[in-house]
């Protein structure tokens, strides 16, 4: 990694600006996690919801909170210290670039919750058509993602002006990572961008009668699987170049890693159909090539788990351990910083697993729209990228706020992880087993009129509000600790760990600076996998949906 | 570029158990027949009522077809029509079904019948009914406030 | 902190490259647990009409 560039620490003016997006981010956790606790009440079949709500409005909200808005403010939020921390501290213009940013996310954030809390809006964080929201609630988040693409521009100028001033040099991996994860981000949301702008807006503001449904979904869809890396790839970001320097030990191999990272760019995109594999109107071999395409995305994670073994193994070695599994002990299970985004690996595999399955093609039949799906995401988003988001909280927002995480708050995070963990055992894992059942997901408490395979799962949706209580539980004490360590921790300096490569590791190629090559590609295989099916879908489409308000 | 000789195991591992699902999975799908349903017709969602073969909902004996029975269901925010129909065991049956308003999901707990129903589209999907008795078609995509009333079932019998 | 003995491993030649047996026991057993649990759902697809 190059240091020469390297902030000991994080500028207090972009330390603001990072912390800035954190607020947001942990009081949409506060109010999705609230959201999230009444909805595994309700479909307990023990509670009920006042009659001046709904489970679908509380559904609504907890997905655009926490999916949309939590993610989209953390990680631009930590992609900024990123880049500010390795590439040098931002000029007036590119801090500037990302207040507007998050003035602009904010907006719109504001827009949207309203929306949805006058229930004008209850449509879902999916909000497919046709059903109809507010025009409101589709511009405000317009504008998150409009803001998060100013973000993302401070980032292009933080990442081009350091390119200018170091010729010929690779870029800092952090920055690297951090700009793929931006470009890719941007690539995706032009899907949403512009079902939003050219078919949504107008026709929820009565300017168009009528919206074709199948092209506004595979738009979104084209969005919605890049999304999940969107959210993923920061969470790689710390476990290829953050936890190597918690635990003490190096980065397996720069190379590897971003490699692994212009895979992702490559290959996250042009895979929408495997979340639209039971749908009418696409041909089943357009469907399985982008399975095909999805598959190959799995390449950088296998990756990706070897380099992170790797890493432990070698450092566990260091410290002198023997055997096959010995330096599995020799690991700093006391430290906060690396047990929690620790728990959040381990619960990538099962997630992994699952996300296999989701989209092997036919397969999907089994689980497609069963709770299942709700328990996979709730591995991977809600636990690999959240508890390495928490992880990465425990040391960050002290590095920004100029205090410590203290030996009494490092325990309780660790205990937080541990909360948290438990209590997605028996969510997700009563999700996964109820949806194999054929539970569908999205769904409020129902009987369906006193049928035998309903009641079967009643005792898994039980066992979900349980998990759902501990959750709970883990989202209050995250808060708890999140406050301390902005306002209260006693001062001091926080480390803003950075990995170093492991010594004299041969040099990065510059092939992988090269954004012409490797943007051309990602367009070229958008195009080969959309082209077609997209001319298809215009040629064949049925006369359009008008708007409903079921809500 | 350097890499381990174990990783390079493990991807060559990792690839080669990948390139075995997509071949089993396509071999089903292509071979096999086992498609995810992925009907591409159209039909007015407008006039749905008034259309064949959704003009008359429920199971219908058809001849000279691959499949001996055609089974029709309408789904409309928040029910399905048929609300119940039987099936006789070892039927081989095409699923046919469409929405008359927004997008509803199409699946029959515990078995392989699972379709997002949208609207202007058919989708449809051929299987055999070889196990008895009564199964649950729930609505497994948001449609509205109603959403986990909309139900109806499938009695498959001897 | 920074531990320089593995680094001179890695940049020796290919016979002593670091061990990494564990590395590669841990996702032999990952690669394991994905087959089992993607034949676990293909057999209940099988199974399903």
């Amino acid at each position: 990694m190059n240091t020469n560039s390297m902030n000991p620490k994080v500028d207090r003016r972009d330390g603001k600006l990072t912390m800035a997006h954190f607020y947001v981010a942990f009081i949409a956790l506060a109010i999705g996690g609230l959201a999230g606790l009444l909805q595994t009440l309700v479909r307990s079949g023990k509670f009920q919801l006042p009659t001046w709500t709904g489970y679908y409005q509380i559904l609504t909200l907890h997905g655009v909170v926490l999916g949309l808005v939590l993610t989209t403010f953390f990680i631009m939020g930590f992609q900024l210290a990123l880049v500010s921390k390795t590439s040098g501290t931002f000029t007036r213009k590119q801090r500037l670039t990302g207040w507007i940013g998050f003035w602009t996310m904010t907006i719109g954030t504001i827009m949207t919750a309203i929306m949805i809390l006058t229930n004008q809006a209850s449509v879902l964080y999916t909000f497919y058509a046709p059903l109809q929201a507010h025009a409101l609630f589709y511009l405000g988040l317009t504008l998150v993602i409009i803001g998060s693409w100013i973000d993302g521009a401070a980032i292009i100028m933080a990442y081009t002006s350091w390119r200018k001033a170091n010729p010929g040099k690779p870029s800092p991996l952090l920055t690297f990572m951090s700009l793929v994860n931006t470009l890719m981000w941007i690539v995706a949301t032009i899907g949403v961008a512009a079902t939003v702008l050219f078919q949504l807006l107008p026709w929820s503001l009565g300017l168009v009668d009528r919206v074709d449904v199948l092209v506004s979904r595979t738009l979104f869809w084209y969005f919605g699987h890049p999304l999940v890396y969107f959210w993923l790839l920061p969470a790689y970001m710390a476990w290829y170049a953050i936890v190597p320097k918690i635990i003490g030990g190096k980065i397996f191999s720069d190379s590897l890693a971003r490699m692994s990272f212009i895979l992702f760019l490559l290959f996250s995109i042009p895979v929408g159909f495997h979340h639209q594999l039971m749908e009418p109107g696409i041909d089943p071999a357009w469907k399985f090539l982008q399975v095909i395409l999805t598959f190959l995305v799995v390449i950088p994670s296998l990756m990706t788990a070897f380099s992170l073994f790797a890493t432990f193994e070698m450092y566990g070695r260091s410290k002198g351990s023997t055997g096959l599994f010995g330096w599995v002990k020799k690991l700093p299970w006391g430290d906060a910083r690396f047990a929690v985004p620790f728990i959040g690996m381990l619960a990538f595999i099962p997630a992994g697993a699952g996300g296999i399955i989701n989209a092997s093609n036919q397969l999907n039949q089994v689980v497609h729209n069963t709770i299942w799906v709700t328990g996979h995401f709730h591995l991977t988003l809600a636990t690999s990228v959240v508890l390495t988001f928490f992880g990465i909280s425990y040391w960050l927002v002290p590095h920004l706020t100029g205090r410590v995480l203290t030996k009494a708050m490092n325990k309780l995070a660790i205990i937080q992880g541990v909360v948290w963990a438990i209590g997605m055992t028996f969510m997700s894992g009563a999700m996964h087993a109820a949806g194999l059942l054929g539970a569908p997901r999205r769904s409020s408490f129902s009987t369906y009129g006193g049928s035998e395979q309903a009641a079967e799962w009643i005792p898994y949706q039980i066992a979900q509000a349980v998990g759902g209580t501990i959750l709970f539980l883990g989202i209050i004490l995250m808060l708890y600790i999140f406050v301390n360590l902005a306002f209260f921790a006693p001062k001091g300096e926080e480390e803003f760990p950075v990995g170093e490569v492991a010594d004299q590791a041969e040099k990065t190629p510059m092939v992988f600076e090269n954004w012409k090559l490797w943007l051309g590609i990602t367009v070229l295989l958008i195009l080969f996998a959309y082209t077609i099916p997209f001319i298809d879908m215009i040629q064949n489409a049925p006369i359009g949906s008008k708007g409903y308000k079921f809500f | 570029m350097h890499i381990h000789k174990f990783e390079k195991i493990w991807l060559i591992f990792g690839v080669t158990t990948l390139i075995i699902f997509l071949t089993v999975i396509g071999v089903s799908a292509f071979y096999l027949g086992n498609q995810p349903p992925s009907c591409l017709a159209t039909v007015n969602p407008e006039n749905v009522d008034t259309t064949a073969p959704f003009n008359e909902p429920g199971l219908k004996k058809v001849e000279g077809k691959e499949w001996d029975y055609e089974l029709v269901f309408v789904a409309s925010a928040f029910s399905y029509n048929p609300g119940k129909v039987e099936v006789p065991l070892g039927a081989k049956v095409k699923v046919i079904a469409t929405t008359k308003d927004v997008i509803h999901g199409f699946e029959v707990a515990g078995t392989n019948i699972n379709m997002m129903l949208e609207p202007g589209f058919i989708s449809e999907y051929v299987t055999t009914f070889d196990k008895a008795g009564e199964f649950l078609i729930v609505c497994n995509e948001y449609c509205g406030v109603g959403h986990h009333t909309m139900t109806s079932k499938i009695e498959v019998i001897e | 902190m920074a531990q320089p003995e593995i680094g001179k491993k890695t940049h020796t030649k290919v016979e002593d490259q670091p061990s990494l047996k564990g590395t590669l026991a841990s996702v032999f057993l990952l690669g394991f647990f994905l087959i089992v649990t993607w034949l676990g759902v293909f057999f209940l697809f099988v199974d399903r009409f």
